[in-house]
């Protein structure tokens, strides 16, 4: 099970990278009331049948792994919210796209802490593929709010692919978490 | 520290660049790869590639290595995974890198050549071997 808000935001970018994504968005948005996440992206999609055995922890479409029998990412998501009382939802449509949408409550002891959303946003620009990164990120509780772009970092820092450009980066998304 | 700003991060880097120049250093011929699928994030692979790149920066390693991010390698019974590979080294499969490796990873691997024999692991699970 992950262990931070962080990581199974994550888990679903990979899904979305793996969707064969040209654009995918994510925002993290930390309320008063809670952690709400939005990760969409517009890669292949899911006929309702294919989402129905993606949410199933014991069902696993064979595309990555021919013979494995098991696919937690979106079940671990599922359940994590249901113990603490959450919300989740999995949108998508076959040849458009896929949006997943989670809410944990600040108020239940057993939603997961956000974990740190610079080294979040690091990981989730330097994913593997082509993929346009679009990240949004707010915070209630001091009016924190920026958003910004792979593209921009990759222009104003290099090839992420180079773990020079990527320390750079590195630095500058935790500054931002600073406001 | 202060919120930068995209022009201070195009500067940093234009400083670095210079800097790079200076120490002649050759390109990159070092590839790092972090296994980050589900298996690989629920055992905290986010905090060991986020250290991996920590250390390569605090060690000088940065501009020769490519970090790369890559999904289930099959090895979920012993994540986080770093796979490396370099020239004149074995290319190795790393297991159980949770972060406080990071530095040992870059230092004894990378800087001095040597392996970090309590981490190999070579052998996916029966599901993933390609036939």
């Amino acid at each position: 099970m992950h262990f931070t808000v962080g990581d199974f935001v994550l888990d679903l970018a990979q899904n979305s990278v793996e969707a064969g994504a040209r654009t995918i968005e994510v925002e993290v948005d930390e309320g008063a009331d809670g952690v709400r996440v939005r990760v969409a992206d517009d890669g292949r999609g899911m006929s309702p049948e294919a989402r129905a055995r993606a949410l199933d922890p014991l069902a696993n479409s064979g595309a990555k792994h021919p013979g494995r029998k098991v696919g937690l990412g979106l079940p671990f998501i599922r359940q994590a919210v249901e113990l603490a009382g959450g919300s989740f939802s999995l949108e998508s449509e076959r040849g458009v796209g896929t949006e997943a949408r989670f809410f944990f409550p600040s108020a239940s002891v057993d939603s997961p802490p956000l974990g740190d959303v610079g080294q979040l946003f690091t990981a989730l620009v330097s994913l593997a593929g082509a993929a346009e990164m679009k990240l949004r990120r707010s915070r209630s509780r001091d009016g924190l709010k920026y958003g910004i772009t792979k593209s921009e970092l990759v222009e104003a820092a290099g090839d992420l692919s180079s773990a020079a450009s990527l320390a750079l980066v590195r630095q500058f998304l935790a500054s931002q978490e600073e406001g | 520290m202060a919120k930068m700003t995209l022009d201070q991060l195009r500067a940093l880097r234009a400083e670095k660049q210079e800097e790079l120049e200076r120490r002649n250093v050759e390109g990159k011929d070092i590839q790092v790869i972090v296994g980050m699928g589900t298996c690989g994030i629920a055992a905290g692979a986010k905090l060991t590639f986020d250290a991996i790149v920590a250390a390569l920066e605090k060690h000088n390693m940065a501009s020769r290595v490519v970090v790369r991010q890559t999904g289930c390698m099959g090895l979920c019974y012993v994540e986080p995974t770093v796979e490396v590979v370099m020239p004149d080294m074995p290319s190795v499969i790393y297991g159980k890198m949770t972060s406080e490796f990071a530095e040992e990873l870059v230092v004894k691997h990378l800087v001095e050549h040597s392996l970090l024999d309590n981490h190999i692991f070579d052998r996916p699970a029966v599901d993933i071997v390609k036939h």
